[in-house]
């Protein structure tokens, strides 16, 4: 055991919940974790959001985030229990054996500072390294980490560099005063997969060439595989099993690794185009008020009653806009759009009732879609009221057919939207919009904020609801497993314009275009050395040209 | 159950009795608000239990009366603040553009005179009646109210909630009292507490300066003036309702404040 850098035993981390109008009560958020991490090695700790995954990422700096107590085991590192430490001594540990790499680099990073000052900050704080050898060791870091033009990267400022540039900063950050242990916290969440391959990539060649040990948290069973040597499946504060990577990912032995292992497996046919379209774009181009570039350029696609259409692209690609242009918020500049067979008024305000009824929209925060302080049984009520004037005892059986429909059932009417889970809300949020009996209903990044098994279910409840109601659906997401999960036809979007269209089985069939090509590839696989294969790919690609 | 710490029981007990004492004042004054029953300015007594007033009338009884034309008069101006000031706001916020530019430049130019000034000049040319002193001190004080109603509306009018609501095609009427109303909520009540306090001074403070509430009607501001002179003889009978000012003023605050404390979760639902 002499390798053993940090082992974690019987960890138990407590909070304190305040409840408006309630008396506070205590919650255990980490129950009975033990975890031991070898020198060098990578552990990853996997689970869904309230999991304890970043909680114990923090303890084993000893630190628990906003009330977050620590309240019972040993925290070992290096021979010392942190947790016997006293504040003064624990400074010297946090920051100096162990580092921490945050989710949002952008919100993690002074904006009024250069990114220089801050990488070294630890570093010359714990007197470790002059000024000119920690500014030596960072370049190096910067240059190691593939960053561009490392000598002078450091000058500039947050802002002045990319959210991928910025999150290899913030690993630079870490391994700037040569820690033992390295906590990544979802450092690649929050980037588009096209980036989050990059910074993936980056922060694996610097952990092998600089031999930390790591504990890298984050909800994506396909990312962790690329990284960790072994795994750690946690669930509501416990550990469900724990393994070495090849073991978790080929032959899971608990159900609930089974299903994180086996997600987005729903399996979809794509359906031939029939009959007259129910939505036509064409020809679209539109900016936002008071700017001079085209967000939109010349968008052309075509969507058939209760098929999908797939819009994927990553941020900034102006799926988002398409989405405001066809609802109405933002009128073309030119172009049109019919909608079962009849010209859809370019803004909002001159659509009729039944225009509006028949294109519903399910936004990617549910918690933001709904009015927080209506009940469930206004939300699905109110157009039911205000479409088909639906009106007490039919109304109410009404809101109760349809959370039957969204397979949430008795005793949902009175609930506030604070009062309900995650997929929950989302199900409300698609009742709201199934109430109206549209023909079409966009859904922007429906499934983005959600957990990935909570995300599964969505997507099979929209199939269900699609072959019941023969509803269409304008899906607009950056994922493609969530693409090859729905669509029946498909359109890349890359800066403003629909780079490939086409039926599924098209689009994501070779030859690809270099844009979908890129997506493609970049999308990480539930598989061993996936990451190797596609940098090998991509070096044997750039060497033939 | 809900648990009320004791700054906000105190508050609530000290308000409760004296909007209790201005609803009951004719039946537990002891006297006539207009009454002589004694002699200029004596002491406490058992009869007068804070002595009499300027002209020897019961000074209790001034205070119980005045209660209730202060508390009034401010009640009615911060509810008519209130009204006009959220509703306009919303409105505002809503419809944007230039009706946002034309109405906010409108409540900048009432607001860069100072609203006593203000309020003098006017009073001094109209006819000084409760109505439109209610009028003129709560179309002064909608202006404040109007500003934080916007600018709480700006915010929540961006939420997809209230976008989907659009997309539904509902009106503004529902749009306002329905999206947004509920949600601005809390930062309103607890600006209201603060607002009543405001009145309260702003009243008294004209009626001390002579263009409030007339006599013979009794208010703290009125009794302030009658007995002003009293103090330079020792007699404090002008320092009751300045004290019962304060007292109000304080009590209120710690309600306001206990009530922001409560509603101001973000996540909505049940709060209070």
């Amino acid at each position: 055991m002499s390798d053993t850098l940090l082992d974690i035993r019987d960890l138990r981390i407590e909070a304190t919940v305040y409840p408006p109008g309630a008396a506070p009560f205590d919650t255990t958020i980490v129950d009975d974790v033990s975890l031991s991490l070898e020198k060098g090695r990578v552990m990853g700790l996997i689970g869904e959001s309230g999991a304890g995954k970043s909680t114990i990422g923090l303890a084993a700096m000893a630190y628990g985030r906003g009330g977050i107590r620590i309240t019972g085991g040993e925290i070992w590192l290096g021979g010392r229990d942190l947790r016997k430490l006293g504040p003064r001594r624990l400074r010297g540990v946090r920051g100096r054996e162990v580092t921490y790499v945050a989710q949002s680099a952008a919100a993690a990073f002074n904006p009024a500072r250069r990114i220089m000052d801050q990488v070294i900050e630890a570093t010359l704080h714990h007197g470790l390294a002059s000024r000119r050898e920690a500014e030596a060791r960072a370049v190096d870091l910067f240059a190691k980490l593939d960053l561009p033009e490392p000598e002078t990267f450091g000058r500039r400022y947050p802002h002045q560099v990319s959210g991928g540039q910025l999150q290899r900063a913030m690993t630079a950050l870490a391994l700037c005063p040569r820690p033992e242990l390295v906590v990544f916290d979802e450092p690649t969440t929050a980037l588009d997969v096209t980036t989050q391959i990059d910074v993936l990539a980056a922060i694996k060649d610097a952990i092998r060439d600089t031999g930390v040990a790591a504990l890298y948290i984050t909800h994506d069973l396909a990312v962790i595989a690329q990284v960790s040597d072994e795994i750690v499946v946690l669930k509501d504060g416990r550990v469900v099993e724990r393994g070495e990577t090849h073991q978790i990912i080929e032959a899971p032995r608990e159900d609930y690794t089974r299903a994180l292992v086996s997600v987005r497996s729903i399996e979809h046919k794509e359906k031939p185009p029939a009959g007259e379209p129910v939505l036509r774009v064409d020809d679209i181009t539109a900016r936002y008020p008071g700017t001079r570039f085209d967000v939109l350029k010349g968008i052309d696609v075509e969507l058939h009653a209760g098929q999908t259409l797939a819009v994927v692209g990553e941020s900034g690609s102006g799926k988002s806009t398409l989405a405001r242009v066809i609802t109405g918020l933002l009128p073309p500049r030119a172009g049109g759009i019919d909608f079962a067979g009849r010209t859809l008024a370019p803004a909002l305000r001159g659509r009729d009732k039944q225009d509006l009824r028949e294109l519903q929209m399910i936004y990617q925060m549910a918690d933001v879609a709904m009015n927080p302080r209506h009940t469930v049984g206004t939300i699905i009520g109110r157009p039911l009221q205000f479409y088909f004037g639906l009106r007490g005892r039919r109304k109410a059986e009404r809101v109760q057919e349809l959370l039957d429909a969204i397979e949430l059932g008795e005793g949902f009417v009175d609930r506030y939207p604070a009062e309900l889970s995650g997929g929950q809300k989302q199900r409300v949020c698609i009742a709201r919009a199934l109430a109206a009996e549209p023909r079409l209903i966009i859904c922007d990044e429906v499934t983005s904020a959600l957990d990935p098994l909570v995300a599964d279910g969505i997507l099979r409840l929209l199939l269900n609801l699609q072959k019941r109601e023969n509803v269409a659906y304008l899906f607009i997401t950056h994922d493609i497993a969530t693409v090859r999960a729905i669509a029946d036809s498909i359109a890349v979007m890359y800066q403003g314009e629909v780079v490939r269209y086409g039926p599924k089985s098209e689009v994501l069939s070779p030859p690809f275009d270099a844009y979908t090509d890129l997506l493609l590839a970049s999308v990480p696989e539930m598989k061993l050395g996936w990451l190797e294969d596609v940098l090998a790919r991509r070096r044997m690609e750039s060497a033939g040209h | 159950m809900i648990r009320i710490p004791p700054g906000a029981a105190i508050g609530l007990i000290v308000t409760g009795a004296f909007f209790l004492a201005a609803l009951l004042a004719p039946w537990i004054a002891p006297y006539s608000m207009t009454e002589i029953v004694g002699d200029v300015w004596e002491p406490r007594s058992a009869e007068h239990l804070l002595g009499t007033d300027n002209l020897g009338r019961d000074l209790l009884s001034r205070m119980i009366y005045g209660a209730r034309t202060t508390i009034f008069v401010a009640g009615m101006a911060t509810a008519l603040a209130f009204t006009l000031g959220t509703v306009l706001g919303f409105t505002a916020a809503v419809i944007g553009g230039w009706v946002d530019q034309l109405m906010s430049r409108g409540v900048d130019l009432l607001m860069s005179i100072p609203t006593l000034i203000f309020a003098l000049v006017v009073l001094s040319v109209m006819p000084v009646t409760l109505p439109i002193l209610i009028v003129v001190m709560g179309v002064l004080d909608s202006t404040r109210v109007y500003r934080l109603g916007r600018a709480v509306a700006v915010d929540i009018n961006v939420q997809d909630f209230v976008e989907a609501a659009r997309l539904r095609g509902e009106g503004r009427i529902w749009v306002i009292f329905r999206e947004i109303l509920p949600n601005a909520l809390s930062p309103l009540v607890a600006e209201l507490g603060l607002r009543f306090i405001f009145a309260i001074l702003f009243i008294s403070t004209l009626s001390f300066l002579g263009l409030g509430v007339q006599p013979p009607l009794a208010d703290w501001g009125g009794i302030v003036r009658e007995n002003r002179e009293g103090i330079v003889y020792g007699i404090p009978a002008a320092l009751v309702p300045a004290i019962s000012i304060a007292a109000l003023a304080i009590s209120v605050n710690l309600v306001a404040d206990w009530v922001l404390g409560r509603t101001t979760s973000l996540k909505g639902g049940r709060g209070v």
